[in-house]
């Protein structure tokens, strides 16, 4: 096993609101391997999401540590990329010009944005919406947009709050096998988080259950050979009993 | 649309369902229809109350007091003809946008000032409601003290009831940027400079312009009152000089050129919004 890029030891996060403290993540643990592809699934109000905005950089653990390549996370990292689960293309941009937003705060000249930007929107099958404002698109195009927004800025590390939630499973399928062509064999780490279980054995070199306040139900190894097609993997043997032990898992949880 | 991707080795996505375009093929009375019937009803409007006045005035209502659009309409000729007219709109439209420009730039520079520091907002968040809340005549006499009855005098106190309006709606814009876009942006790597230029101002941009908007009638109204006050020249001096010799005509026709100023100076800012706009969702406009 490779070392890990990312790692959490001992995380609380709580929020106070009036005179409540509401805890978000008790006593987390996490370590993800540089390279891997990592799948989170859990109920919705477990903590996912604030857990990879600890990651990301963007909020602090209230106790514990978040390290990154063996450093504290201090704050946001272009290195590490994040599509959260709310829409943040900015409003009065033009689809090109949200996807070319990173590059400009890298000091990408303007012709090799340009390029790039159209070969992103390309990828996520937004070609003819260049020119489009956010406002004027359907959810699942701003999803695909703010995807391409985050490719744009090139990141080593990739956080996934529930990417393809909104989408229809066509495109779903479509941008899952994108997904995994951008990711097999480029060195880079995915932390996924999704509701959906097929999606997590689908995708996932390893998948780990969250519990309520992130307590760490099931961390297994999906061990389900590459390239996985979506028809195929239903029918595996692995694969169906790995979806079973997750489905008791996450209902066991929620007890 | 080409072929469903039941092929999913790699190439682009499809791109689910396009939205079909097509030209809309318009007529001139689907595009301008509506345009015309409103402006036509105005009009009409307008012209209705003028002949209701021109006739109730004399047999039902005292013309000493409410004149008539005729008397009016030739006091407004005579002005035009002597000079008057120009002399004094001309002070008054300094004085407006002299206090508009000074009142708009202080007001959105202290007020993304001010909304970039939380803390600093929220310290001088009562004291600046209770400036607001201050009728600004109640400043006029002071001003006079400071500045004299001069064009500075009703300059400054257009520009500080235009100045709070700004301030704050920009300040209430800045307040309302979306934290997901801050974040957004933080995540791609933003400096604060960067955040300010290219996500706060933008975002803020729709407070910053409805305070631009509202307070256009304030630079007016200010002006038009130090005017009131104390002065000699400008249509708020033409209104009073005119009520003073019981001149009602001449009162109303001064009116009519302050509303003129006014229409045009609203136009003016409708046109500024409706450019800024664009991003915002897509109604039914053709063309
Ligand atoms: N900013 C916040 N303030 C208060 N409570 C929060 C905040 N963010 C998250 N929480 C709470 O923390 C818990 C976990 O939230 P979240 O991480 O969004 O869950 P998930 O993404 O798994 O659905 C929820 O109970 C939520 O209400
Ligand atoms: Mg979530």
């Amino acid at each position: 096993m490779q070392s890990s890029i990312l790692e959490a030891t001992d995380v609380e996060k709580s929020f106070v609101k009036g005179d409540k403290r509401i805890v978000a993540l008790r006593g987390f643990n996490l370590a993800v391997a540089e390279g891997s592809f990592v799948t989170v699934v859990g109920r919705s109000g477990c903590g996912k999401s604030t857990m990879l905005n600890m990651m990301a950089g963007l909020t602090k653990p209230t106790a514990g540590q978040i390290t990154l390549r063996g450093e504290p996370v201090q704050g946001p990292r272009a290195e590490v990329g994040y599509l959260t689960q709310d829409d943040t293309l900015l409003p009065w941009r033009e689809v090109r010009r949200n996807v070319e937003m990173p590059m400009e705060l890298q000091g990408v000249g303007k012709r090799r944005r340009r390029e790039t930007a159209q070969e992103l929107i390309e990828l996520v099958g937004l070609q003819g919406f260049e020119k489009h404002y956010p406002r004027e698109l359907s959810g699942g195009m701003r999803r695909r947009a703010s995807l391409a927004r985050l490719l744009a800025g090139d990141p080593q590390t990739l956080l996934l709050d529930e990417p393809f939630g909104a989408l229809d499973a066509q495109l779903r399928t479509d941008l899952q096998v994108e997904l995994l062509r951008l990711w097999r064999g480029s060195g880079r780490t995915v932390v996924f988080v999704t509701h959906d279980l097929e999606e997590a054995l689908l995708l996932g070199d390893r998948v780990v259950v969250l519990g309520p306040v992130g307590r760490l139900l099931l961390d297994e190894p999906v061990e389900i050979a590459r390239p996985r097609d979506p028809d195929d993997v239903r029918v595996d043997e692995r694969f169906v009993h790995l979806h079973k032990k997750l489905g008791a898992a996450l209902k066991e949880g929620a007890l | 649309m080409t072929t469903p991707a039941v092929d999913t080795s790699g190439g682009a996505p499809s791109s689910g369902s396009t939205p079909l375009e097509e030209p809309a093929n318009l007529t001139w009375w689907q595009r301008y229809g509506d345009t015309t019937i409103i402006w036509t009803g105005r009009l009409t409007l307008l012209l209705a109350l003028v002949v209701l006045w021109e006739l109730l005035s004399g047999p039902v209502l005292d013309p000493l007091f409410v004149s008539r659009p005729s008397d009016v309409a030739e006091r407004l000729v005579g002005w035009v003809g002597d000079g008057t007219l120009w002399t004094h709109t001309w002070i008054t439209v300094r004085e407006i946008f002299g206090g508009y420009l000074l009142g708009a730039v202080t007001g959105m520079v202290a007020g993304f000032a001010v909304a970039s520091q939380r803390n600093l907002a929220r310290i001088i968040d009562p004291f600046m409601m209770a400036l607001y809340s201050v009728p600004k005549v109640a400043l006029a006499p002071l001003f006079i003290v400071w500045f004299g009855i001069g064009l500075q005098m009703k300059i400054l106190l257009a520009a500080v009831m235009v100045f709070f309006l700004v301030f704050l709606n920009t300040v209430a814009g800045v307040r309302q940027v979306d934290r997901g876009i801050v974040d957004a942006a933080r995540l791609m790597g933003a400096s604060r400079r960067e955040l300010l230029i290219k996500v706060t101002l933008p975002a803020s941009f729709t407070g910053v312009i409805t305070g631009l908007r509202v307070a256009i009638p304030y630079a007016l109204i200010g002006a038009v009152i130090g005017e009131l006050v104390a002065s000699n020249r400008g249509l708020g001096y033409l209104i009073s000089n005119s009520a003073a010799t019981f001149d009602t005509a001449g009162v109303f026709a001064a009116l009519v050129v302050l509303s003129v100023i006014a229409a045009v100076v609203n136009m003016l800012v409708d046109m500024l919004g409706r450019r800024t706009d664009r991003w915002k969702p897509l109604e039914r406009e053709p063309s």
